[in-house]
C-alpha cells in the first residue's frame, strides 16, 4: 500500500509536470540566454542553466511530454495487437495458429531490442515516432505471452465450460471471460512495460535517434551534458533524477497495484 | 537428453532461417537503391553503379539471398564498404571486446544477484530483505548510460582510478585491458543484477511455498536446510531464462555503454555503420547478435535438462 | 503418560481465530481419529503440534509430544523431533515430492538428517527397506526413480516411507487418501494401518470422511469451527452418537433423499459406439501427430425421468463422455442422440438439442465468472436461443430458477463472492435450470462440498426431479453418492463401459471384477445406533 502511494505521487508529479508546461513554464526553453549560460542551480533557475542559458527546470518539465508521450503510445502499441494475439493463441492453443504467433513472438525475442530500434530509425530516420514504433514492436510478445499464459488458466475454469455449454464461441468466451479476469495482470504488466518505455526512449535519445531538436528530452539532454560533466555536473544530475524517480514510481505502483489486486500474492507462508 | 536437443537444435536451426530472412527483408525495405543510399546523395552515376556490381544488386532478390546467406555459413560476410575490409575480420576483431565485456558483466550480475536474491528470500520481510529491495528497485530505476556517466566523474576523473574511456588492446596485458573494462562491465551489471536478485528472490518465494518444502521442513530439515536442499534448484529455471536473455542483452545492448567509454566493440561498430550507411556491415552484425540470442537460448534450454529429470529421461 | 498429549490448544493466524482450547490426546499404539468438515481446524491442530504453522500464528495452551513441551521448544529441538519421533503424510502426493531429487534420496534423507553420521551407502540400504516395507520393492521401484515417473498412490507410499524410515513414535496422515482414487485409497489406508500396528506407532489421522475412520481407528475426535465437539472410542462413538453435530454428520453421511419413481421406458439420450480421439500435443512443429483413444466405443441409453449414474477414477473417460453428450467436443465415431436427434450435424452442434441438455460442474469456486451479477450468471444459457427473452421476462425466468432452487429472486444483484460453496452450487443448479431442460449432467457435482451441504444439495436434486420431470447423468468417483441417487449406473474403465444395471442390483451383486474391486474398497459406515438409522 505505501509503495503504491509513493509510485502514483510520483508519477503523478511527472504527468502534472507534462501537463502545466503546455500551459506556463518559469522559463522559455526555445530561447538563448547566453549571458547567463552554465548558472548553478539555485536562485531564479532553482535547477541551473545550460550552455545555451536555458532553463534547466523548464526544460525537465517539458522534457516529461515526450518521455511520458513516447512510452504510452508505445504501451499502446503492445497492448492493442499483443493482448488480441495473446487471446487468440489461448482461444486456439496447440493449434497452427497458437504455433505461429507464439513462435512469430520468440523471434521477435531473438532480435537484439536496441540494435532494430536503431536499425529501423537509421533506415526510416530519427524521429519521436520511429523511437515509438520501434518500442512498441517489442512491446507486442511481452503483452502476447504474458495474456496467452494468463488466459489458457482462465479457460480451464468451469465457468468458460459453462459458457460453452451455453453455446458461446471463443470470441465471445474470450471478451466476456477472460479479458475483464486478466485486466489486473495487463495493469500491472502495463506500469512496468511503461517505466521501460521511458528507459528506452531515453537511451534512444541519448544516442541521438529519438526526439529531434527543438523537441526537449531527457536523453538528449543528458548527452548534450556529457562534454562538459566535469564543468557542469548539475547538466546531468537533474535529468538523470528525472528519469529515475519517475522510473522508480511507475514500478512501485506497479508493485503496489499487483499486491492490491491479486490478493493471491499476499498470502505468506512458512 | 539426445532427443530433447536435437528437437531443440531444430527449432533453432529454423529459427535462424527466418531471422536471416527478416534481417534480408529489413535490408531491402531501404528506401531507394541501396547503392546510392550507402553512397549519398552527391554520389557519381558510375560510382553507385560500380557499387551495385559490387554488390550484386543486379541480381534477382532470391539470389542475392543465397549468395548472402551461403557466404555467411562459409564464414565470408562480404567486405565493408567504408572499411574496404572483409566484414569476418572486423567482427572478429570487435568481438574481442564485446564479448569478453558480456561475460565480464554478467559474472558481476551472477556474483551479486545470487547471494542477493537468495539472501532476501531467506529473511524474508527482514530488515536487510527491505534493504535488498529497495537498492533493487533504485538499480532498475537509473538509466546505464547515466550512472556510466557520473562513474566516469567520480572514478576516473575526480579520483582517477579508471580510465575514462578507450580501449588498449589484448596486447598492452590483461591488467590495463580489464582496467579499461571495468567501470563498462559495472555500468552494464548494475540494472541486470537489480533484475536477477528480483527475480532470484521471487522464484525463491515461490518454490519455497511449494508442499515439497514442508514435507522437507516435516522430515526435520531446517529453514536453511530445506531451502538449500530443494528450494534452490527448483528455483533455478527461471533464473537461468534470464541470465540467458540477460547474456544476449549485454551482448547486443552494450551499444549504448561502448559509446559512452569509446571501446571499440560490436555495438560501436553498428551504431558507425549506420550512420555510415554501411549496410553490408549492419545486416552482418545483426545476423551475429541474432545468432548469439538463439544460441545462448538453445543452451539455456540444455541446461534445463539437466535441472529438470522429466527432460533428460527424454519424455 | 500419553504419546502425544494437548491441553486447551487455542491458535489465532493474523489474529483471527483457528482454534479454541483444544483438548485430547493418543496414546502409543493408538489410531486417533480426527473429523471435522472444511473450516473445523483439523489440519491447523496437526500443523500445531508439528509446529509448522503459517506465518503469523500464535499459539496458546499445551502441546506434550513424548514428553517434550512443544511449545517451549527451540526451532532446533523441534527440527531434532520432526521426522525423528513424528512423521508426517499429507493430502496432496501430487506435489508432496521434491520434484527433481530421486525418491532414494529423498526417504534417504530423512535418515541423514538425524543420524549423520550414517554412511550414505546405510542410508541407502535403509531407505530401500523402508520403501519396500511400503510395498514399493526395489526391483519395480528402484531408488533412481524420479516422482514424475510414479502415480499418485505410488508418491504417497514414498511419502509414507519418508514419515516412517526412523520408526518414529508418532505418524500424523492429513487427509492421506482424499486426493486418491477408491482402490488405492483403500490400499494406502490398509498399508497405514499395518505400519502402525507393527511399529507399535501412534497415529493421528486426519480426515473428512468418517467412513474412513471407522474401519480402523480406535478412538475418534469430532472437531467443528475450532472445537472439539465429541470424542470417544470408535465403538462407542458410533453406538451412542452423543453430541447432535455429530448425529447430523452421521446422517448426513449416509443420506438417502427421497425419491419418487418416475422412469418412462423410452430412451432421451442415446448413446452408441462413441469413439473419442485426441490429439496428443506435438513434440515438435513437424512431428508426426499421435493421438490417445480416450473413448473405446461407448453405448448405453438414459431414460426418460431417469437418474443414471456413470462411475469410475479419474482418466477412465467420464468428463470425455460428459463433453462429448454435451456437443463441446465432436466424436470420431458413433452417435450421440437426444430425443432421436443428433448432437452433431455437419460437424456442428446442433443448437436445439443442446437447449434441452445443462450440466453443473464440480468445483463451485470456479463455476463462476467472479465478474458479473448472479442475475448474468444464471441467464447465460438463453444464448443458446434465438430470441432470448428480454427486460422482465429474464428477470423472471432468473428469479423463477433462484426460486427453485431455495435462493431468494433478490440474489440476482449481488456478486459470486457473496456466497458460500453450497449456496454457489444452488446458484449453478439454477442456471442449469434456466432453459428448462430435460437432461442435466452432474459433473461430481457434490464431490467438493461438505457432507451436511452435499445432504442438502442430494434433496434439492431429488425434489427437482420430481417437480420438474428431470433426468440426470450422474457422474461421481463417490460410490456412496451414486447409490443413494440413482435408479441405475454404468461403470466405467479405461475408455469402456464395463458393467451397467439396476443400482442396487450392481452394488449388492457386482459382475464384473473391477466393479467388485470398486465397491470392496469404498469405506463404509458402521450401521450406527437405532435411533439414528
Amino acid at each position: 500500500m505505501r509503495n503504491l502511494i509513493i509510485g502514483l505521487s510520483l508519477t503523478a508529479v511527472f504527468v502534472a509536470a507534462a501537463l502545466i508546461s503546455f500551459l506556463w513554464t518559469p522559463f522559455d526553453v526555445t530561447k538563448f540566454d547566453i549571458p547567463n549560460k552554465l548558472q548553478a542551480p539555485g536562485g531564479a533557475h532553482i535547477f541551473g542553466t545550460d550552455q545555451f542559458g536555458r532553463d534547466i527546470f523548464s526544460m525537465i518539465m517539458v522534457g516529461a511530454r515526450t518521455s511520458i508521450a513516447v512510452a504510452v503510445v508505445a504501451v499502446g502499441i503492445g497492448m492493442a495487437l499483443g493482448v488480441p494475439l495473446g487471446l487468440a493463441a489461448a482461444a486456439r492453443r496447440n493449434t497452427w495458429a497458437d504455433e505461429l504467433i507464439m513462435r512469430g513472438n520468440d523471434l521477435v525475442f531473438a532480435f537484439p531490442s536496441l540494435v532494430i530500434a536503431i536499425m529501423m530509425t537509421a533506415v526510416f530516420g530519427a524521429s519521436a515516432l520511429n523511437a515509438i514504433i520501434a518500442i512498441g514492436i517489442f512491446n507486442i510478445p511481452v503483452f502476447a505471452r504474458l495474456t496467452r499464459s494468463a488466459a489458457l488458466s482462465l479457460w480451464q475454469r468451469d465457468y468458460v465450460m459453462s459458457a460453452r455449454v451455453a453455446g458461446k464461441g471463443p470470441v465471445l468466451i474470450s471478451v466476456e471471460h477472460i479479458l475483464p479476469n486478466i485486466t489486473n495482470l495487463l495493469i500491472v504488466q502495463g506500469t512496468i512495460q511503461f517505466s521501460l518505455g521511458i528507459l528506452a526512449e531515453a537511451a534512444l535519445s541519448y544516442i541521438g535517434l529519438g526526439a529531434q531538436p527543438p523537441l526537449p528530452s531527457w536523453g538528449r539532454m543528458l548527452a548534450e551534458s556529457q562534454t562538459l560533466i566535469s564543468l557542469a555536473p548539475h547538466l546531468a544530475l537533474f535529468p538523470g533524477f528525472a528519469i529515475v524517480l519517475t522510473v522508480l514510481g511507475l514500478n512501485l505502483a506497479g508493485d503496489g497495484l499487483r499486491d492490491l489486486l491479486d490478493p493471491k500474492l499476499r498470502e505468506v507462508r512458512t | 537428453m539426445l532427443r530433447f536437443a536435437l528437437l531443440r537444435l531444430r527449432s533453432l536451426l529454423l529459427a535462424l532461417f527466418v531471422a536471416s530472412l527478416v534481417i534480408f527483408a529489413m535490408i531491402e525495405l531501404v528506401p531507394g537503391d541501396p547503392a546510392s543510399f550507402m553512397l549519398g546523395i552527391n554520389a557519381r552515376e558510375d560510382t553507385i553503379n560500380a557499387l551495385r556490381e559490387e554488390l550484386g544488386l543486379n541480381l534477382p532478390v532470391w539470389q542475392r539471398y543465397t549468395s548472402w546467406v551461403g557466404g555467411m555459413l562459409t564464414g565470408d560476410f562480404g567486405t565493408s564498404y567504408t572499411y574496404r575490409t572483409p566484414v569476418t575480420e572486423i567482427l572478429i576483431e570487435r568481438l574481442w571486446v564485446s564479448l569478453p565485456l558480456a561475460i565480464y558483466a554478467l559474472t558481476l550480475t551472477i556474483l551479486i544477484a545470487f547471494p542477493a536474491g537468495i539472501y532476501a528470500a531467506s529473511k524474508r520481510g527482514s530488515l536487510t530483505d527491505l534493504t535488498v529491495m529497495g537498492a533493487t528497485q533504485l538499480g532498475v530505476a537509473v538509466p546505464n548510460f547515466w550512472f556510466a556517466m557520473l562513474a566516469v566523474l567520480v572514478f576516473a576523473i575526480s579520483l582517477r582510478w579508471f580510465p575514462s574511456g578507450g580501449f588498449p588492446g589484448w596486447d598492452a596485458g590483461l591488467y590495463p585491458a580489464l582496467r579499461a573494462l571495468t567501470l563498462p562491465a559495472i555500468a552494464l551489471a548494475l540494472p541486470q543484477a537489480s533484475i536477477l536478485t528480483r527475480i532470484m528472490r521471487s522464484s525463491l518465494l515461490d518454490t519455497l511455498s511449494e508442499d515439497y518444502i514442508r514435507t522437507a521442513r516435516a522430515k526435520g530439515l531446517t529453514r536453511g536446510q530445506a531451502l538449500r536442499r530443494h528450494a534452490l534448484r527448483n528455483a533455478l529455471v527461471p533464473v537461468l531464462t534470464i541470465i540467458g536473455l540477460q547474456f544476449s542483452f549485454l551482448l547486443a545492448g552494450a551499444i549504448i555503454i561502448e559509446n559512452v567509454f569509446f571501446l571499440p566493440g560490436l555495438g560501436r561498430l553498428v551504431f558507425q555503420a549506420i550512420s555510415q550507411r554501411d549496410l553490408i556491415v549492419v545486416e552482418s552484425v545483426v545476423m551475429l547478435l541474432v545468432f548469439a540470442v538463439i544460441l545462448v537460448n538453445f543452451l539455456v534450454e540444455l541446461t534445463y535438462g539437466f535441472v529438470d529429470p522429466q527432460l533428460r529421461r527424454g519424455r | 503418560m500419553s504419546l502425544l498429549n494437548i491441553r486447551n490448544l487455542s491458535l489465532s493466524i493474523h489474529g483471527t481465530p483457528i482454534l479454541k482450547d483444544v483438548s485430547f490426546s493418543i496414546e502409543e499404539g493408538q489410531i486417533h481419529g480426527l473429523i471435522g468438515e472444511s473450516g473445523s481446524g483439523k489440519s491447523m491442530t496437526a500443523y500445531a503440534a508439528m509446529q509448522l504453522l503459517p506465518y503469523g500464528s500464535v499459539c496458546s495452551g499445551e502441546i506434550t509430544l513424548n514428553g517434550r513441551d512443544v511449545l517451549n521448544s527451540s526451532e532446533s529441538e523441534l527440527c531434532q523431533m520432526r521426522g525423528n519421533h513424528v512423521g508426517m503424510v499429507f493430502q496432496e502426493p501430487m506435489t508432496a515430492l521434491n520434484p527433481v531429487q530421486t525418491i532414494g534420496q529423498q526417504v534417504a534423507e530423512t535418515i541423514l538428517i538425524h543420524e549423520p553420521d550414517t554412511s550414505r551407502t546405510e542410508a541407502t540400504t535403509r531407505a530401500a527397506q523402508a520403501l519396500a516395507r511400503c510395498e514399493l520393492p526395489q526391483d519395480r521401484f528402484p531408488l533412481s526413480r524420479y516422482p514424475f515417473e510414479m502415480s499418485g498412490g505410488q508418491k504417497q507410499r514414498v511419502v509414507i516411507a519418508m514419515a516412517i524410515a526412523l520408526q518414529p513414535k508418532l505418524l500424523i496422515a492429513d487427509e492421506p487418501t482424499t486426493a486418491l482414487d477408491v482402490t488405492t485409497q483403500a490400499q494406502i489406508l490398509t498399508l497405514l494401518e499395518r505400519l502402525v500396528r507393527e511399529d507399535g506407532m501412534g497415529m493421528l489421522l486426519i480426515t473428512h470422511d468418517l467412513a474412513v475412520v471407522s474401519d480402523v481407528a480406535d478412538h475418534i475426535t469430532i472437531m467443528r469451527r475450532g472445537e472439539v465437539v465429541e470424542a470417544a472410542p470408535t465403538a462407542q462413538l458410533f453406538a451412542e452418537l452423543k453430541h447432535p453435530y455429530t448425529q447430523a454428520l452421521f446422517k448426513a453421511s449416509t443420506h438417502q433423499p427421497e425419491r419418487d419413481d418416475q422412469t418412462h421406458d423410452t430412451p432421451l439420450l442415446s448413446v452408441r459406439n462413441v469413439i473419442r480421439d485426441y490429439a496428443l500435443p506435438r513434440k515438435a512443429l513437424f512431428a508426426p501427430q499421435e493421438y490417445f483413444r480416450a473413448l473405446k466405443g461407448v453405448s448405453f441409453d438414459l431414460h426418460h425421468g431417469e437418474s443414471l449414474g456413470l462411475v469410475g477414477e479419474s482418466g477412465c473417460g467420464k468428463s470425455t463422455l460428459t463433453h462429448a453428450i454435451l456437443g463441446l467436443e465432436e466424436t470420431q465415431g458413433g452417435t450421440i442422440e437426444l430425443d432421436g436427434q443428433p448432437v452433431f450435424t455437419n460437424h456442428k452442434p446442433n443448437r436445439a438439442v443442446r437447449r434441452r441438455m445443462q450440466v453443473v460442474f464440480q468445483d463451485p469456486y470456479s463455476s463462476f465468472n467472479p465478474r458479473h451479477k448472479v442475475a448474468r450468471l444464471v441467464a447465460e444459457p438463453f444464448h443458446l436461443h434465438d430470441n432470448p427473452p428480454t427486460g422482465s421476462a429474464r428477470e423472471d425466468a432468473v428469479a423463477h430458477a433462484l426460486t427453485a432452487v431455495g435462493l431468494s429472486p433478490d440474489d440476482a444483484n449481488k456478486y459470486i463472492h457473496e456466497f458460500s460453496g453450497g449456496q454457489r452450487q444452488r446458484i449453478a443448479i439454477a442456471r442449469a435450470l434456466i432453459l428448462r431442460p430435460d437432461l442435466i449432467l452432474l459433473d461430481e457435482a457434490v464431490s467438493a462440498l461438505d457432507v451436511s451441504i452435499r445432504a442438502q444439495i442430494l434433496d434439492l436434486l431429488a425434489e427437482l426431479s420430481d417437480t420438474l420431470n428431470l433426468s440426470y447423468l450422474f457422474i461421481s468417483h463417490d460410490l456412496s453418492v451414486v447409490r443413494s441417487i440413482t435408479d441405475r449406473v454404468l461403470v466405467m474403465k479405461a475408455g469402456e463401459i464395463v458393467e451397467q444395471g439396476e443400482t442396487e442390483a450392481v452394488f449388492t451383486n457386482p459382475q464384473h471384477s473391477y466393479t467388485k474391486a470398486l465397491i470392496d474398497a469404498a469405506p463404509t459406515l458402521p450401521k450406527g445406533p437405532r435411533h439414528a438409522a
